[in-house]
């Protein structure tokens, strides 16, 4: 397999400017459809990876369904900028966040470089999962054979926290306005 | 990527980009004289013959009128919204076949730009992105109707997604592929058994999806006029409650660009209608007969043969494809606008409940293998 490099630096240089662009902005609508992109590149580079499947289904869930509702609540709470604007930082405060920052970059710098993270190779190779009928095909059928139980307990937490959210929703509804 | 590739991939492209900038103007003059011809008055008949040129003065008007920015807008959003609704809008054909493939010399071109793997997820997942055109025009024209516009629109795409896209499962239990061209290739099969009687000779009929999920037909249609905006829920416009609800502040060019979106999304949804529940390129009928007689009286054979036959089904498919459009102006110059609860009660307590039924049926039909 190979990636076109081209692109591969196109949507990761795209990827971390738009990371960088959520929290560097001031304004929250701006980081939130930096996130936007963010989703997007990384689709960009699912699919370059041939993982076609997760590429749409990233677009699909995340930038089509949840970035909506928080660009959503974002701008119904009309967030403006002061109230995030937290003043400066304690100069002991800035000194350590950088240097935990500088740290958490060491690691993973040495944990990409020293393990064999690379050389994990599953079962499933391209050409395997092309004779099975494509991605979809290969993912849909061992979901729903090998790996049914935590499909469904995944299904069963969602379905919990629909149910949470509608309680606690309920609940502020009785006691408070009407 | 050879240069076969390169040269057909591009050629599509430019086929298809040719076809949906020339949807917008036609649309735009069916749908003033179709409302015309159904409210009884003549609509515009002055430029050209039949009023036909009269889009082009519209859009000579359009790109000449002075393009003011108010200035109580955000003006990066104000400007990126027109393009944010548009881009979807001319992404999403991409995936649909408008013929079936042709061999050239050995290499298989297929009538479609990109056969994806996941084709229908991919329109699913293009097509939701239209929504952020609406809210980034309702949000930075910092106006109470455009925000309400933007927000009824939202949710009301949201709610009818949802069935939209359980409506499809059903064509996906059935055919079992996610491939567009796939799907509209197994129409082209006949209907051996209707549930688990078998069917006499003369009463099988093409596989087309309307007839295998009626249900699901049903849905789908809503659930695309509700995910376009057009009438009967044109909720976000609703020019007698929120002026013109999204697109209050815009005009010339940008508010055209909006109004570009709306068709192309209509031709997509046209397209994808056809190609689910229509057979796709699978010919009209009467036309297989046309065709024989066709290659029998002109003695075609070999490669012009199959270009006749390529011919035939570009020509059923935009058939069909401009029977849906015109049954879209056809809907909304006749149903009123709904109510706003009602919408959201058709969408969640009818529409939802039915998608649900309609999958839980094709899993009974499929798991006793009757269709």
């Amino acid at each position: 397999m190979d990636i076109s490099p081209f692109f591969f630096y196109l949507f990761a240089g795209l990827a971390i400017a738009c990371s960088t662009m959520v929290i560097l902005k001031k304004n929250p609508v701006t980081s939130a459809f930096s996130l936007v992109l963010v989703f997007f590149a990384f689709a960009g580079i699912y699919a370059l990876l041939d993982a076609h499947l997760i590429a749409a289904l990233q677009v699909f869930v995340y930038t089509g369904a949840i970035m909506v509702l928080f660009v959503f609540v974002i701008m119904l709470l009309n967030a403006d900028v002061p109230s995030f604007d937290l003043g400066r930082s304690h100069f002991l405060m800035r000194v350590s966040a950088g240097f935990s920052a500088l740290v958490l970059l060491g690691i993973f710098v040495w944990a990409f470089k020293e393990s064999s993270f690379h050389s994990i190779g599953g079962e499933f190779t391209l050409e395997k999962i092309e004779a099975a009928g494509g991605n979809t095909q290969v993912i849909s059928e061992l979901m729903f054979s090998e790996y049914i139980l935590p499909f469904e307990l995944t299904s069963i937490l969602l379905l919990a926290a629909i149910v949470g959210a509608v309680a606690i929703a309920k609940r502020k509804l009785v006691g408070g306005r009407v | 990527m050879d240069t076969f590739d390169w040269i057909t991939t591009a050629a599509k492209s430019a086929f298809l980009v040719i076809i949906l900038l020339q949807v917008v103007p036609i649309m735009a003059w069916v749908e003033r004289r179709g409302s015309a011809l159904m409210q009884n008055r003549l609509g515009p008949n002055r430029i050209g013959p039949l009023g036909l040129f009269q889009s082009i003065a519209d859009a000579i008007k359009f790109i000449f009128k002075e393009d003011p920015i108010p200035g109580h807008v955000e003006p990066f959003y104000y400007m990126l919204a027109p393009l944010v609704s548009v881009v979807p809008a001319f992404m999403t054909f991409g995936v649909i076949p408008f013929a079936s493939s042709i061999n050239l010399d050995g290499r298989v071109l297929h009538f479609q730009v990109a056969d994806l793997n996941v084709g229908l997820l991919y329109v699913f997942s293009v097509a939701s992105l239209g929504v952020y055109g609406i809210i980034m025009a309702g949000w930075s024209s910092n106006n109470k109707y455009t925000i309400l516009g933007s927000l009824r629109s939202s949710s009301q795409m949201i709610s009818y997604e949802l069935s939209m896209g359980l409506s499809v499962i059903g064509i996906i239990l059935v055919f079992s592929t996610l491939k567009l061209g796939d799907i509209a290739t197994q129409q082209g099969q006949l209907m051996t058994h209707l549930g688990p009687w078998l069917l006499p000779e003369w009463l099988q009929i093409p596989k087309w999806g309307v007839f295998i999920q009626p249900l699901g037909f049903l849905v789908f249609l809503v659930a695309a006029f509700a995910e376009t905006n057009r009438l009967p829920f044109d909720l976000p416009e609703g020019e007698s409650e929120i002026v013109a609800g999204y697109h209050l502040e815009y005009g010339s060019m940008k508010f055209a660009m909006f109004m570009m979106a709306e068709y192309l999304n209509m031709f997509t949804a046209s397209g994808l209608i056809t190609t689910l529940y229509f057979g796709g390129w699978q010919l009209l009928p009467g036309f297989g007969p046309l065709l024989g007689l066709l290659q029998s009286q002109f003695g075609l054979a070999g490669m012009s043969a199959e270009w006749a036959r390529v011919g035939f089904e570009v020509l059923s498919f935009f058939l069909k494809v401009g029977f849906f459009m015109w049954f879209f102006v056809w809907v909304r110059w006749t149903l009123p606008r709904f109510r706003y609860d009602q919408l959201m009660d058709l969408g969640w307590k009818v529409m939802f409940p039915l998608a649900m039924v309609n999958i839980l049926l094709t899993g009974t039909f499929a798991y006793y293998g009757w269709i």
